[in-house]
């Protein structure tokens, strides 16, 4: 078994541009996935807007540089996130595929040692 | 005795290298020891069988030696820190120490005693992760080189690496050659093969046979790559030979691989039949001097019959689709090139498939004068409105000018020649040449032939394509 992080990536434009209801129906659908494949979660979130995020980088000194954003400038930035345990990549995979994610898609990523 | 026993280990890598990389690859659980066991076995096999003679069955032998050497240095533990639990199939029975004699161990309890080194992790308490390897003979190998296949050709590998893993550890081809029929500097291919070999052991791709409800998506990215690998070969993109027939050859053997591993797959059977009846006009397609000879100038008489015949017979298969069959995609499928393609098009005919109706159609043509346009200009109709690519439509439009000639179809070419997919496509300057060639514009003619030859890198091509513009050079 591995340990895998399934990353939500949206258009938050998009999302911003939503009718309430497709909010409302992305809940019920997290709430489904999370009913169905809950043996093999071990842990989730959703993450606030992108206009919340402060980046800190190293300033190369020993100190650190603290700004406000993202920190890579991209139209789909990381909503929310699943970790779960699968037995293989496919298993990964399969599972990543219910993942609601109807304004952009996830990516998958093993841990390093996540077993 | 020594150039015998030298073809006979040749012979070996061409035929034996997937099973005996595969079997190994089981016992190695870890792809890259599994690669250096079996390119040891391939050396001693030289040595050895120059004393012994050539075993009966070089396979068995050179797996015997190449997964006892595995087991070997996994006696000697340190190999555990690689931790590779995924090419593990725990589910058979034990391993065999005594394989080389011959023994064959099939199915039977597993035998503790007899398994070497230690478990390599994954299920605690199991302690045989090293398991799983039996010597059951032949009829284990097709799915293992099918595991084999599969893992190389994993969707969640780049296209370009599943095409350098499938030749390097299916066919054994090393990153050398495999550079240098791909146009890459050899160290950019090394780079490509260890990145995609870390992908799989740290994103853990499985080495194992997809699930049937996986099949369709997974079998579609390994035809994939053994038809680029085939095409590679058969046009190369660069250089100054026309084609790279040890590509071809390794395309055509993987398709016959993929043929005997799946039979009952009608898409395996259509790559196999388009590359059989592709494979088939290949002695013509230059003449003596070099030059690059079209299909329509070709001398038949070169065409391989018996090729022809192989895959002609594999086409009424591969029409015959998957799902449920279908009657639709009718003509070639009884032989003589007679019916028309059925207006709703094949519900379970695959791409290949559709596309090996087209060659056949061809290959059934004693002249080119007897060629049914009618027919490949339904197939194509067929493939577009299923696959719809700028590349079909630009065959399609081939077809429709031997129907409803040149100048129909150089209207219909116009419209497609704004599309920016084919923008830098030779063979759309070249097909447009041909047309205004066939419908006497030879000025306008010329140009489209000087701008596709801008667009090729490939000099039998280009001299083709000079000798269109200035007929007496």
């Amino acid at each position: 078994m591995g340990k895998y992080l399934v990353m939500i990536y949206d258009d938050e434009a998009k999302w911003d541009a939503a009718d309430p209801s497709v909010m409302a129906r992305n809940d019920v659908n997290h709430r489904a996935f999370v009913a169905a494949n809950g043996a093999a979660i071990r842990g989730a979130g959703q993450l606030d807007g992108s206009t919340t995020a402060t980046s800190i980088r190293s300033d190369g000194n020993g100190g650190h540089v603290v700004t406000d954003g993202v920190f890579a400038e991209t139209k789909e930035v990381m909503g929310g996130y699943y970790l779960i345990e699968a037995a293989d990549l496919d298993e990964a995979l399969a599972i990543a595929k219910q993942v609601p994610s109807p304004m952009g898609g996830v990516e998958v990523r093993p841990l390093v040692n996540g077993d | 005795m020594t150039d015998a026993v030298g073809a006979a280990v040749a012979e070996a890598h061409v035929r034996e290298w997937a099973f005996v990389l595969a079997a190994t690859a089981r016992v190695a659980a870890d792809l890259d020891l599994a690669e250096d066991c079996v390119q040891d076995a391939y050396a001693k096999a030289l040595v050895h069988w120059r004393e012994t003679g050539v075993p009966r069955r070089p396979g068995a032998w050179l797996t015997t030696v190449a997964t006892r050497r595995a087991l070997e240095l996994h006696r000697r533990a340190d190999v555990a820190r690689r931790k590779l639990p995924l090419l593990i199939d725990r589910a058979d029975g034990a391993v065999g120490g005594d394989a080389l004699d011959g023994g064959v161990r099939g199915g039977g309890a597993p035998d503790h005693g007899a398994r070497g080194g230690r478990a390599l992790g994954g299920d605690a308490g199991g302690g045989d992760a090293l398991g799983g390897y039996v010597w059951s003979g032949v009829d284990a190998y097709p799915d293992d080189r099918l595991r084999l296949v599969f893992t190389c050709c994993h969707p969640a590998l780049a296209e370009e690496a599943r095409v350098a893993l499938t030749l390097r550890l299916v066919c054994g081809l090393t990153s050398a050659e495999i550079a240098k029929a791909f146009l890459v500097k050899e160290a950019t291919m090394q780079a490509r093969i260890t990145r995609a070999k870390q992908k799989i052991s740290r994103s853990g791709i499985p080495y194992r046979i997809p699930r049937v409800a996986e099949l369709p998506e997974r079998i579609g990215a390994v035809l994939d790559v053994v038809h680029l690998v085939y095409a590679a070969g058969h046009t190369a993109g660069d250089g100054d030979e026309l084609t790279r027939p040890e590509l071809a050859d390794r395309g055509l053997d993987l398709a016959r691989m993929m043929r005997m591993l799946l039979p009952e797959d009608a898409e395996v059977a259509g790559l196999l039949a388009l590359l059989l009846l592709t494979e088939a006009r290949q002695p013509a397609r230059v003449d003596e001097t070099g030059q690059l000879v079209l299909m329509e100038n070709q001398n038949r008489a070169l065409w391989d019959q018996q090729l022809i015949a192989e895959g002609l017979q594999l086409v009424p298969e591969a029409l015959a689709g998957g799902a449920g069959g279908c009657g639709t995609v009718g003509g070639v499928t009884g032989g003589a090139a007679g019916g028309g393609v059925g207006g709703g098009g094949g519900v379970g005919v695959g791409r290949f498939g559709v596309m090996a109706a087209v060659a056949a159609v061809h290959g059934e043509a004693g002249r080119w004068e007897d060629t049914d346009w009618g027919e490949i200009l339904g197939l194509y109709d067929v493939l577009f409105r299923r696959w719809p690519s700028p590349v079909v439509t630009l065959n399609r439009i081939v077809a429709l000018s031997y129907v409803a000639g040149p100048a129909a179809a150089l209207r219909e070419l116009e419209e497609l020649s704004n599309d920016p997919a084919l923008a830098t496509y030779p063979y759309l300057a070249s097909t447009r040449a041909e047309l205004l060639r066939r419908t006497g514009r030879s000025a306008e003619a010329r140009a489209a032939y000087e701008e596709a030859l801008a667009f090729t890198s490939n000099s039998v091509e280009a001299d083709f394509l000079q000798r269109r513009i200035t007929p007496d050079a």
